[in-house]
């Protein structure tokens, strides 16, 4: 009967749909995380330089750990703050 | 069977020669241990994301290193260590994915690096950029947030010198007008 394309919604039914959540290091094969890239673990940190949750970040729990590791080698080097505020 | 990376922060104070000589003697101590020199990267003086010593810059090196076992380390990080020279220092085994990521950062195969030498051969990773992109595009939502607040405090401070001299004349023409009607109206009565 019907395609799908005739029908015609009175409010677009993509708007809302929520993103589903994925690992960026498995979607795209990154193996090694370097502490020496503060731009990079910039996204796994909130504004206060706190390590984001997997939750949040979307992170395998494999990968969550080689972050969270390679953001506190980056806080030894001062690279990135242990404490700060407004980072972003 | 392993390789180690040694990362380390000179002090700036120092001369240019001194801080190359401090680097050296590292260098030289891990050949002198029987560790073969992969890379020594030299990655320059940063500001440091919080002070140590006092000090809110560094000059930070890199010594990629391979050996067959451990041991030299103790040695290595003692002496690190006891030098004034060295403010931070970090020694980490790299696994077999890591000692890839270095290679391929030294011929300038990973993304980041390219984009800002902007290299060809980018097929391969335009893809996992243009998503690195995507993700962090909320973020960049939300980083325009605090932008428009500076921008409005600069706003509201600059008039403020201009302000009170403006409002002081009014109000006081007001007050002086205000007084008249009041003398004018007490006058009536």
């Amino acid at each position: 009967m019907a395609n799908k394309d005739d029908i015609k919604f009175l409010s677009n039914p993509n708007i809302g749909q929520q993103h589903k959540k994925y690992c960026r290091f498995r979607k795209f094969g990154i193996k090694h995380i370097d502490y020496k890239d503060p731009d990079f673990l910039l996204q796994f940190v909130n504004e206060q330089g706190k390590i984001l949750p997997r939750r949040i970040t979307g992170n395998s729990l494999k990968y969550q750990r080689k972050v969270a590791s390679a953001v506190k080698r980056a806080r030894h080097l001062a690279m990135m703050p242990y404490v700060t505020d407004l980072l972003k | 069977m392993n390789h180690y990376e040694v990362t380390f922060i000179v002090d700036p104070v120092l001369s240019g020669d001194e801080i190359k000589a401090t680097a050296q003697t590292y260098v030289d101590q891990l050949t002198n241990v029987g560790c073969t020199i992969v890379h020594v990267d030299e990655m320059g003086l940063r500001q440091l994301a919080y002070p140590i010593n006092r000090r809110s810059s560094g000059i930070y090196y890199c010594v990629e290193v391979f050996n067959t076992s451990g041991e030299f380390l103790d040695n290595l990080e003692l002496s690190l260590r006891r030098d004034e020279r060295i403010m931070r220092f970090l020694t980490v085994r790299l696994d077999k994915y890591g000692v890839k990521y270095n290679e391929d950062k030294r011929n300038g195969l990973i993304g980041k690096r390219k984009k800002k030498s902007a290299e060809p051969a980018k097929e391969e990773t335009s893809a996992p950029r243009a998503a690195r992109e995507e993700a962090p595009a909320p973020k960049a939502v939300k980083e325009e947030a605090p932008v428009p607040e500076v921008v409005e405090e600069e706003i509201i401070i600059t008039p403020i010198p201009e302000e009170p001299a403006a409002e002081l004349t009014p109000d006081v023409e007001e007050i002086v007008a205000e007084s008249t009607e009041a003398e004018e109206d007490e006058s009536k009565d």
